[in-house]
């Protein structure tokens, strides 16, 4: 088996045994198929590419295929433990919309995405004068899927304007490792956001 | 046709007919006596008998999935596209089983079979079937063939409200369920074009009331209308215009009313060849059929809790184009699924060819049944 990418193995840490799991954006199923074997999951990956929801089957997924730009309205309320998107937030028409949709389908929800408060962003816009091109953000901006970016504080600024309660959050690099500057200044040198929500009661 | 035989098919087939003699109550509280049923069978059953497919067809289709009947034919069965060694429903793996429903003209007992009480043919006497009937005597022809678990039930348009009902009322008698650009019930729209096909059926002066088969003639001129309209829907906007476009088969307009488009000419042969191999009161039953589906009926309309003791993992797949069964009527029955936790994999294919594109070999399409029937476990082997 190929090894892991380290936000999918740090998600798998924030999910309880036997939980009930929603994949939003799920790829060829591999975060779902390594929930399942370590952790006994069980759920469905939403998927909109064709090679995706193939590789999916092959891996014995459920994948249903789905516009999430249409909303999550064949799910029912709180019917998931876990409702995850890993980095395709960014993607999403109304990721503000989604996130609540999100929240309302799942008990909790775990969502990563690449920072743009990331300092060598910060360092292209300032110094350069040109949208950043990096590797965790490697389209140019004619032609690139993150139609909504944001950094940390933007999307925890959305979070309390939203009632929603942060219950945990990590950054990582590119790599999926985390450095002491990256604990320090998450904002200015996290690549890659985690996080882990539920709504506020 | 074929010179030599394709390596992918399942080569030279012979229909076989089974005749029950314990009587088969009906859903509609008629009993039918006895009856026939023929199928086909392709590749092997192992010998667990744990790796039959069973085979469901739509409204005009029947026993002849796949393969050829001699060197001669033109045509290999309707589903052979997807039917035969390495193709998505593998007979080096699946022993498959296509049989023709009740109430059909083309083998099994139906309007055109002898009535044993009358010694005429039933004509419009015969019992009004319902998927659910076609599923009970799909369950017998199962146990005569000694399958007690099907490894998949599978169907495209009725076909696949057949396996959506199995997977309902034989929860245990099936591994999975393949729904193939089908739907949980009629729309009103649907039933419209149905009854449209009915009345150029029942319309047709030489109907009499059903019984033309003592008056030797067929209403030809109302099967032929009733299937044109029919083969409209199955068809996209799209489709026909990259077929036929306005092309005109002389090339000028000859400002009559004779076949001038070549759309017009394409239906009416496809209408007149329909009335060759196809019955007009089987016609009026099956489209009947299609009517009264509708599993949630009897759950206060409520698929979900229709769905609700559904054991088979179940594959849903719609076609983009299709207006007739469009993705939204699969959507329903992949939220019921959902709703009650179920193993459901949805896949919405994009294609331009409606209805019928669940007959065609569109990659995506061929590539997620290969896949999902590739992964379908058959213990033991085989």
């Amino acid at each position: 088996m190929k090894k892991l990418r380290t936000d999918l193995v740090l998600i798998g840490e924030w999910i309880e045994e036997g939980s009930h799991v929603l994949d939003l954006g799920c790829g060829d199923g591999t975060l779902l198929a390594h929930l399942r074997e370590t952790h006994r999951v069980t759920g469905y990956g939403l998927e909109i590419d064709d090679e995706n929801i193939v590789r999916c089957i092959k891996n014995n997924i459920n994948v249903i295929h789905t516009d999430l730009n249409e909303g999550l309205s064949e799910f029912a309320d709180q019917s998931f433990d876990y409702v995850v998107m890993t980095q395709a937030i960014q993607t999403i028409r109304r990721p503000d919309e989604l996130l609540l949709e999100m929240l309302r389908v799942g008990r909790e929800v775990i969502i990563t995405f690449p920072s743009f408060g990331h300092w060598k962003a910060r360092f292209s816009l300032f110094f350069k004068g040109m949208m950043p091109v990096s590797r965790a953000l490697p389209s140019d901006w004619y032609d690139t899927e993150n139609i909504h970016l944001c950094t940390l504080k933007d999307f925890e600024r959305l979070c309390r304007k939203k009632w929603i309660e942060i219950l945990e959050r990590a950054v990582v690099n590119i790599d999926h490792r985390t450095t002491t500057t990256m604990k320090l200044l998450p904002n200015l040198f996290g690549e890659i956001a985690l996080y882990r929500l539920r709504r506020r009661t | 046709m074929p010179d030599i035989l394709p390596p992918d098919s399942v080569g030279l087939v012979s229909p076989q007919t089974y005749q029950f003699n314990t009587p088969l109550s009906l859903v509609c509280g008629r009993t039918l006596p006895n009856y026939q049923i023929v199928y086909e069978t392709y590749g092997k059953l192992n010998e667990r008998r744990n790796n039959a497919v069973l085979i469901c067809h739509a409204l005009s289709g029947d026993h002849h999935a796949a393969g050829f009947y001699s060197m001669q034919d033109k045509k290999p069965g309707w589903w052979d596209t997807c039917i035969g060694p390495g193709k998505p429903i593998d007979t080096n793996r699946f022993f498959v089983v296509c049989l023709n429903n009740l109430g059909s003209c083309r083998g099994s007992s139906g309007p055109t079979s002898i009535n044993p009480d009358t010694n005429k043919p039933y004509g419009p006497d015969f019992p009004i079937i319902t998927v659910r009937d076609w599923v009970r005597s799909q369950a017998r022809l199962g146990d005569v063939l000694g399958i007690t678990q099907w490894a998949a039930v599978i169907g495209g348009s009725l076909g696949g409200m057949q396996a959506l009902q199995w997977a309902i009322d034989y929860p245990k008698h099936l591994r999975h369920s393949i729904v193939i650009a089908g739907a949980s019930k009629l729309s009103a729209q649907n039933i419209a074009f149905n009854e449209v096909a009915r009345q150029a059926i029942m319309s047709d002066p030489e109907f009499h009331a059903g019984h033309y088969y003592q008056h030797q003639v067929v209403p030809r001129q109302g099967l032929m209308l009733a299937r044109m309209l029919g083969h409209i829907t199955y068809l996209s906007d799209e489709s026909m215009r990259q077929k036929f476009g306005r092309e005109l088969r002389e090339g000028k307009l000859n400002f009559g009313f004779d076949v001038e488009f070549q759309v017009e000419s394409y239906l009416r042969h496809q209408g007149r060849s329909f009335v060759d191999r196809f019955d007009a009161n089987t016609y009026l039953l099956m489209t009947k059929v299609l009517d009264y589906f509708d599993p949630a009926n009897e759950y206060g309309n409520n698929l979900s809790k229709a769905l609700a003791g559904v054991q088979a993992k179940c594959l849903v797949v719609s076609f983009t184009s299709d207006w007739r069964f469009p993705p939204t009527r699969s959507r329903e029955i992949v939220k019921a699924l959902l709703d009650n936790k179920k193993t459901v994999t949805y896949a919405e294919v994009k294609a331009s060819e409606g209805h019928d594109a669940f007959l065609m070999t569109i990659p995506h399409y061929i590539q997620v049944f290969q896949a999902y029937m590739q992964q379908i476990d058959i213990p033991g082997g085989n």
